[in-house]
């Protein structure tokens, strides 16, 4: 057993045999956040009220972009992985597998709008 | 086999039998909180998409997330990201093994809330 991991003895387990790389990636996702959070919340809200010419000009600048870019990708692919896990609780049969497409689509169209609007702004 | 007595097995205590505890409240008030978050981020999505449209459509945008709707929205949200980032962080030194005492993890509990109400009072007054 000295070989054994406490990760290798849980992959595979589970009924959707997936559990172990689901939680490995809110692990992933919940650092990176901790680092894009705070560095979005305070570029983009001094934003929140400025005139349009003003926002324009900021987020054309590459490290508001980039921040913000990376924190709604990131976020929402943190978020479609959370609520998976609440609709996994709450949400039972065909109503679970409509439930956790619509939010996996909400999630990437949002995450793609996100990107495209700060290239827009950018270029 | 695994059909057997499908739907009809003696279920363990759940929500209605505990008393209500921090450890249990502040687990619930992650999920909100998380879950939540979705309505500011899609708010924020569509001020961003609005920016690069024209300035008609961001002055929409901006004139929604300005509003005192939008002031709410965005507030609760602001203290909601701060209370989720916490519970994360206390999440994160639980899943490498700390903490997990109970007098600690009434603690940490009380910690969330409070860092998060206080976080949330500092941002509004940098911003």
């Amino acid at each position: 057993m000295a070989f054994m991991t406490d990760r290798k003895r849980a992959i595979g387990w589970g009924s959707a045999k997936s559990g172990t790389e689901h939680h490995w990636h809110m692990i992933l996702s919940s650092v990176a956040l901790l680092i894009l959070i705070p560095l979005f919340v305070f570029t983009f809200g001094p934003m929140l009220g400025e005139p349009h010419e003003e926002v324009v000009a900021y987020f054309s600048r590459p490290f508001p972009a980039i921040v913000a870019g990376l924190t709604l990708v990131v976020g929402f692919m943190h978020f479609k992985n959370g609520v998976q896990v609440m609709i996994d609780d709450y949400v039972e049969g065909l109503a679970r597998e409509i439930a956790i497409i619509a939010m996996t689509c909400v999630s990437y169209a949002a995450a793609a709008i996100g990107v495209f609007a700060l290239a827009r702004l950018a270029l | 086999m695994a059909d057997v007595n499908r739907g009809n097995r003696p279920l363990s205590p759940h929500l209605q039998i505990y008393r209500p505890q921090i450890t249990s409240a502040s687990s619930i008030f992650t999920r909100i909180t998380g879950n939540g978050l979705l309505v500011g981020s899609l708010l924020i999505v569509w001020w961003f998409l609005a920016a690069a449209i024209s300035p008609e459509a961001f002055a929409v945008a901006d004139g929604v997330i300005t509003s005192w709707f939008g002031d709410v929205v965005m507030t609760l949200s602001l203290l909601a990201l701060w209370y989720h980032t916490l519970a994360g962080v206390r999440h994160l030194v639980w899943d490498a093994g700390y903490g997990l005492e109970l007098a600690t993890a009434e603690k940490l509990g009380w910690g969330c809330i409070g860092g998060s109400v206080v976080l949330t009072i500092l941002t509004l007054f940098l911003i």
